[in-house]
């Protein structure tokens, strides 16, 4: 059965449409991964998803629910963690989850060691009775995983899970990601605009980019549509010589350079030096899914990725000052 | 449809912000103290329309709503910081009902006003005018309806209102006009007839009127038309504030 089945979703504000018509069907277990750069739709997508934001048109059934009509069944069954920090400063770690447990309905008896585990998990346990405001960034985000998982959500929505932690933190929330997939076939949707991410994490990729999906498939295809590695050569090259060889699977030229994708370099790439005429400079790596998005995009990701990281701290910092 | 382990959640939350702010608890009765003090004292010779009482003891229950009035309107304006911090979308995100949402925003504002009302009417029975305390447990029932339809009105205003910036206008044209207009000092009954007509549209001048009559057994109208006159008012700020949170949505 589809965890998410949607159809045709747009969502228009005044100015912009945010998703442009997407219809997509995501299985029970997976992981899915939506992957853009900023302002594409990402946000705006699963925040219709988690019902928190009506349609312009179009529907979507979630866990087996309209998200129109019966967003509270919706919501029994979902978990999501925002890309904004949203939780209680003003309480500790221990009443934030407990808020949590009881918003959500669950037995009481229930509560206290299902916090127990949770704050285990994120390696929160030492410490759970500290205000929130104590924590660092990358505690707060441990925090609202353990918060979005604390009811056992059949799916998971994570906007942007690692955004600005530091390089440990993250991979600490990949592990906890991947657990939750193998030990509660836990359906996760993942936000990011690390293609790293995923790479990583994702069974499945949707490129998403000014509100539609341009390509949707799993890493490893995405990655085979651009060829497996990409040979960059300087000199007098031969162009033609290069394009006859039966493995390239295309030659363009960049910044003075030539990009050739080819498949199994290990195997191929004495041949396309033979062919390549007087070769001054060769740099051969791996395609990325950055490559990937730039070929479907037609644009870098990248860019402005630690911009965007910087920004939300400015914000919190701000907010910070101002609120009493 | 009400979830009422979800509505003891917020109220615990609300509950425990609430006590750990304690010079926030302080700092609200400071300009009600000061009416009742400076104010109160100051125009020691004032009339006092009740005979055989003092001024000071005929604004006591005004300056009761005062502190009911501020402090509810104040809290309900205070969930803009909740939608500016993202703590709000965790709330909207729950399973719970936007009436279960407003209803334990509700009695979390009353709380706190509930709260400043009996440490104001401790110092006033010690200081100004001496309570029994069955009048004291009536004046902290009248208290209850009251604090939450201006709960309710401030909680629906700030579901409306985008920023902080509004709380200042909020004050200046809702908040004072709203105390001045009660008749919390002064007697509506002998007032210019603009202010008596402006006066039966302000739901806190039925709310004085009842604190007046469980304190000085005196009052402009009689309890029942006080007390329908809340009771309508809550009604109302209920119906308006449940369908102000309904349209509540995350903010792009």
């Amino acid at each position: 059965m589809a965890a998410i089945k949607t159809d045709n979703l747009v969502k228009r504000y005044d100015e912009v449409t945010a998703v442009d018509g997407v219809s997509l069907e995501i299985q029970e277990g997976e992981v899915f991964g939506l992957l853009g750069p900023n302002g594409a739709g990402k946000t705006t997508l699963i925040s219709m998803l988690a019902t928190l934001v009506h349609p312009t048109s179009g529907t979507a059934l979630v866990a087996g629910h309209d998200i129109i009509t019966q967003s509270l069944n919706v919501r029994r069954n979902i978990g999501i963690v925002f890309q904004e920090p949203s939780v209680d400063d003003l309480l500790t770690a221990r009443e934030n989850l407990y808020l949590h447990s009881m918003l959500y309905g669950m037995p009481r008896r229930e509560i206290d060691p299902k916090i127990d585990k949770m704050l285990a998990l994120v390696n929160l346990s030492d410490r759970g009775d500290s205000f929130v405001k104590t924590y660092s960034g990358g505690m707060r985000r441990r925090l609202e995983i353990a918060r979005g998982l604390i009811h056992g959500p059949k799916i998971l929505f994570l906007d942007e899970p690692t955004l600005g932690l530091d390089p440990a933190s993250r991979k600490a929330v990949w592990s906890h990601i991947r657990e939750l997939k193998e030990a509660h076939n836990t359906t996760i949707i993942l936000t990011t605009h690390y293609m790293e991410e995923a790479d990583n994490l994702a069974d499945r990729i949707a490129i998403i980019n000014r509100g539609k999906i341009i390509e949707l498939d799993t890493p490893a295809a995405l990655k085979k549509k651009v060829g497996q590695d990409l040979v960059f050569l300087r000199g007098a090259i031969n162009e033609a010589g290069i394009k006859a060889l039966p493995f390239v699977k295309s030659v363009e030229r960049e910044n003075g350079q030539y990009k050739i994708s080819i498949e199994n370099s290990g195997a191929n790439l004495q041949e396309l030096l033979n062919a390549g005429g007087k070769i001054e400079e060769v740099e051969v790596r791996r395609v990325t899914l950055d490559d990937v998005f730039l070929k479907f995009a037609g644009q870098q990701i990248s860019d402005d990725a630690d911009e965007h990281a910087e920004g939300i701290f400015e914000r919190i910092a701000v907010n910070k000052t101002t609120r009493h | 449809m009400m979830n009422f382990n979800a509505v003891y959640a917020l109220l615990l939350r609300e509950a425990k912000i609430y006590f750990r702010e304690k010079e926030r608890i302080i700092s609200i009765l400071v300009s009600p103290l000061l009416f009742l003090f400076v104010m109160g004292k100051g125009m020691a010779d004032g009339q006092s329309p009740v005979p055989g009482c003092t001024y000071q003891q005929f604004i006591f229950p005004g300056i009761m709503a005062m502190v009911l009035l501020f402090t509810s309107i104040t809290y309900g304006l205070y969930i803009i910081w909740d939608k500016r911090l993202d703590f709000l979308k965790e709330v909207l995100a729950a399973p719970i009902s936007r009436a279960t949402l407003f209803f334990g925003k509700s009695l979390g504002g009353m709380l706190g006003a509930l709260v400043e009302t009996l440490l104001l009417v401790i110092i006033g029975a010690f200081f100004i005018l001496p309570l029994t305390p069955v009048k004291v447990l009536l004046s902290l029932a009248a208290s209850v309806p009251v604090s939450y339809m201006i709960t309710n009105m401030g909680l629906t205003i700030g579901a409306r209102m985008k920023s902080m910036e509004g709380f200042g206008l909020v004050m200046s044209f809702l908040t004072w006009p709203l105390f001045f207009f009660s008749g919390a000092l002064f007697d509506i009954a002998t007032a210019a007839p603009y202010i008596k007509v402006i006066s039966l549209f302000d739901p806190v001048t039925y709310s004085v009127d009842l604190l007046r009559i469980i304190m000085l057994g005196r009052g402009a109208f009689s309890v029942w038309a006080d007390l329908g006159a809340i009771t309508l008012f809550c009604l109302l700020t209920t119906a308006v504030g449940v369908a102000a949170f309904g349209a509540l949505q995350q903010e792009k």
